[in-house]
């Protein structure tokens, strides 16, 4: 019993640090096939961004309209609706902003990039490519990773802004708080830290989503099943390691 | 190649619409945005006590906003709050007697500072102080009065 929790436990430490590695490698790849790569870049991040622009701004616009809805419900009860600007907003630019954008983009860009990758390990793609000395590192899954970090703070900042717009249209419009109070007590509290806090947070969840992405992808069995199993546990992970970093560092900029 | 163009451009449309939407949170959800530095001057005012005014909360006279708390800061010699304010220079016509009070907006609003007119010829100029302040009102002190008004008013 013991034993076999050991041999987990340095199961989990062994992918932890090829994780690592594999990251390590990867940055040390990026600052040359930057400028070498740059058309295949732009190519991924039309994939995993501007492919995700519909479900992010649906997403976002009734993540609005219910935190829209459900703030006002809330703070009516303490008399005060007009505080429903600065409780959107902040909600939304510190925390469900970049979270669920996060949760959203390893759904349909993670999953996306593990199992592209997956197929190309299966079908011997990714050998062929060292056998013609292209590094697939370089070739493939650099620009991938690249296009996810790019991607995913600007969707952040879509969606929060998107999300505002949909707290605006139920609270102002349809329950009837005042509009000059919604904006006006929006703009008195929120401070840039806010923004740059939610910033912060989209890039981290940027980088973890793409490079577990990638990473299960590239390690996927060169099976149909092995590159089905990748894609769940990208999303499982992704998810899970968005949450868990969501939490350490609200906890660390507090 | 068409292809490609194609996709370079919803990627630059992208983008753009990634940087737009951040450049709309940073300046319209905040008050960084529309707040110009050079136009101003700046007016000091002692207080007792701030309650829980911040930097960049509105000085606002009749109900409009004319400037912003700049600074706030504690004098350990004189024991009391220097409150640094900016306010624009269309409004350079306030009379050098006018008094600062600290007021809040509504019960569970912000703190600002609220200029009423005083009756000089003398104008507010930049570096010249408010003379005549008034402290912010602090909730417990208040209950407190209210208590011990209470409790005389038992004996009697």
């Amino acid at each position: 019993m013991l034993r076999e929790l050991l041999y987990a436990l340095a199961g989990f430490l062994q992918t932890f640090g090829q994780l690592q590695l594999f990251f390590l490698r990867l940055v040390a790849a990026t600052p040359r096939a930057i400028w070498r790569r740059f058309p295949l870049i732009v190519q991924q991040v039309h994939n995993t961004g501007a492919l995700s622009l519909p479900i992010i701004i649906t997403s976002a616009f009734f993540v609005g309209g219910v935190l829209g809805l459900q703030g006002y419900d809330n703070l009516s009860r303490f008399g005060s609706e007009d505080a429903l600007g600065v409780f959107v907003a902040l909600s939304l630019m510190k925390e469900l902003g970049p979270v669920v954008t996060a949760l959203l983009f390893a759904g349909r860009a993670g999953t996306a990039l593990a199992s592209e990758i997956g197929l190309m390990r299966a079908t011997d793609q990714l050998s062929a490519m060292e056998m013609m000395a292209v590094d697939p590192i370089r070739r493939v899954v650099m620009p991938r990773f690249l296009g996810g970090v790019i991607a995913m703070p600007l969707l952040a900042a879509i969606f929060s802004a998107v999300a505002i717009f949909g707290a605006y249209m139920v609270g102002v419009v349809l329950m009837g708080v005042d509009l000059g109070a919604f904006w006006a007590q929006m703009r008195e509290s929120v401070e840039l830290a806010d923004i740059m806090e939610g910033v912060v947070k989209s890039v981290v969840f940027g980088v973890a989503a793409s490079l577990l992405a990638v990473f299960e992808g590239y390690n996927a069995l060169p099976t149909a099943e092995g590159v089905g199993r990748a894609t769940t546990r990208t999303v499982v992970i992704s998810s899970i390691a968005v949450l868990v970093l969501d939490f350490m560092i609200t906890a660390v900029l507090m | 190649m068409q292809q490609t163009r194609a996709v370079e451009i919803s990627t630059g449309l992208f983008v753009f619409l990634g940087f737009a939407a951040l450049f709309f949170l940073i300046t319209q959800t905040t008050t960084i945005g529309g707040y110009v530095q050079d136009d101003t001057y700046e007016v000091t005012a002692r207080f007792q006590n701030v309650g829980s005014l911040k930097v960049r909360s509105p000085v606002s006279m009749a109900g409009v906003t004319i400037g912003r708390v700049s600074s706030i800061e504690f004098d350990p010699r004189r024991l009391d709050a220097v409150v640094t304010m900016r306010i624009e220079n269309r409004y350079d016509q306030i009379p050098e007697d006018s008094d600062a009070s600290i007021l809040t907006a509504g019960l569970l609003g912000s703190q600002y500072v609220g200029l009423q007119p005083g009756g000089s010829d003398m104008y507010l100029e930049d570096g010249s102080e408010v003379l005549f302040t008034q402290s912010a009102v602090v909730l417990e002190n208040l209950i407190g009065k209210f208590l011990v008004n209470m409790g005389s008013g038992d004996d009697e």
